[in-house]
């Protein structure tokens, strides 16, 4: 198990690379599967003391629905964004909204503010303290190319999103 | 044609326009963060699309194995809005001028 351990200190991320290298090459060939296998090994020997150890997903299959939404809400405001690009500027309310979190690890704040910068209408800015002197809670900057209703889109955001985070990890 | 042709047709047609759109957006928007939205957004949308038809060319039409459009889709996926996110931060940073009817100002201290 420690020999294990020790040649393959990260699994899963050594399965990732493996697949990330034959599909670059788009091939099976011996050669690639060789090489991959090296470079799989290689890899993470040469990185793991850098890595920092995020929370391990507690609910994959919640994970899996995340994706899927996200990636129906990137079409849907996509068909939005375009009505407006398509409109009159004038027509625009772009707005600066803070959104508070009430998640605290990085990785899912990381991963909110990916997604709220990939579903159109939305760009995240920064993360800030919500007070002076404190780090928790925090806020989210967001900027809106259009904003209808401030209130209805933070709700948005922390039900449709943050909610599922909370399950996920 | 057959209908697969005509499906990888009417992505690559509809993916290119999105694109179109996006960088459309780039020269008419108003001020910088919003245009910020259309090249980052519609390109999501436009690539995922290009990407899907080069699958399906390549699988179906022509018949051969061929997944490496995924990754171009992981890779987009994960670098878009982080390169929003630099290009937002610098130009809070810079304190770039907003358009008039900007709400919310003060939040983003401009």
């Amino acid at each position: 198990m420690n020999s294990l351990k020790k040649w393959w200190p990260t699994p899963v991320r050594s399965l990732f690379l493996f697949l990330v290298w034959l599909l670059l090459n788009n091939s099976v060939e011996f050669f690639h599967l060789f090489f991959g296998l090296v470079l799989a090994w290689l890899i993470p020997q040469l990185i793991h003391k850098f890595r920092l150890i995020q929370p391990g997903m507690k609910n994959p299959g919640a994970a899996l629905r995340y994706g899927f939404m996200v990636l129906w809400d990137i079409v849907v405001a996509n068909m939005q964004v375009v009505k407006l690009v398509l409109g009159p500027n004038k027509r625009l309310r772009p707005a600066f909204i803070k959104i508070p979190l009430d998640l605290t690890d990085n990785l899912s704040i990381t991963i909110l503010a990916s997604t709220v910068s990939l579903t159109p209408g939305t760009v995240s800015a920064e993360v800030l303290a919500l007070n002076v002197g404190v780090d928790e809670p925090r806020y989210l900057l967001v900027h809106v190319l259009d904003l209808a209703d401030e209130a209805e889109l933070i709700q948005q955001v922390k039900q449709r999103y943050e909610a599922p985070l909370k399950e996920i990890f | 044609m057959s209908w697969l042709e005509w499906l990888v047709a009417l992505l690559a047609v509809a993916g290119s326009l999105f694109v179109l759109l996006g960088s459309f957006a780039l020269v008419k928007l108003p001020d910088f963060y919003t245009r910020l939205h259309g090249p980052t957004k519609a390109t999501t949308l436009g690539l995922g699309a290009l990407v899907l038809a080069s699958m399906v060319y390549f699988n179906f039409v022509k018949a051969e194995l061929s997944l490496q459009q995924l990754l171009i889709a992981l890779f987009l996926f994960i670098t878009a809005p982080i390169t929003a996110h630099m290009l937002i931060k610098a130009a809070l940073h810079l304190k770039l001028k907003t358009s008039a009817s900007t709400s919310g100002k003060q939040n983003a201290d401009l």
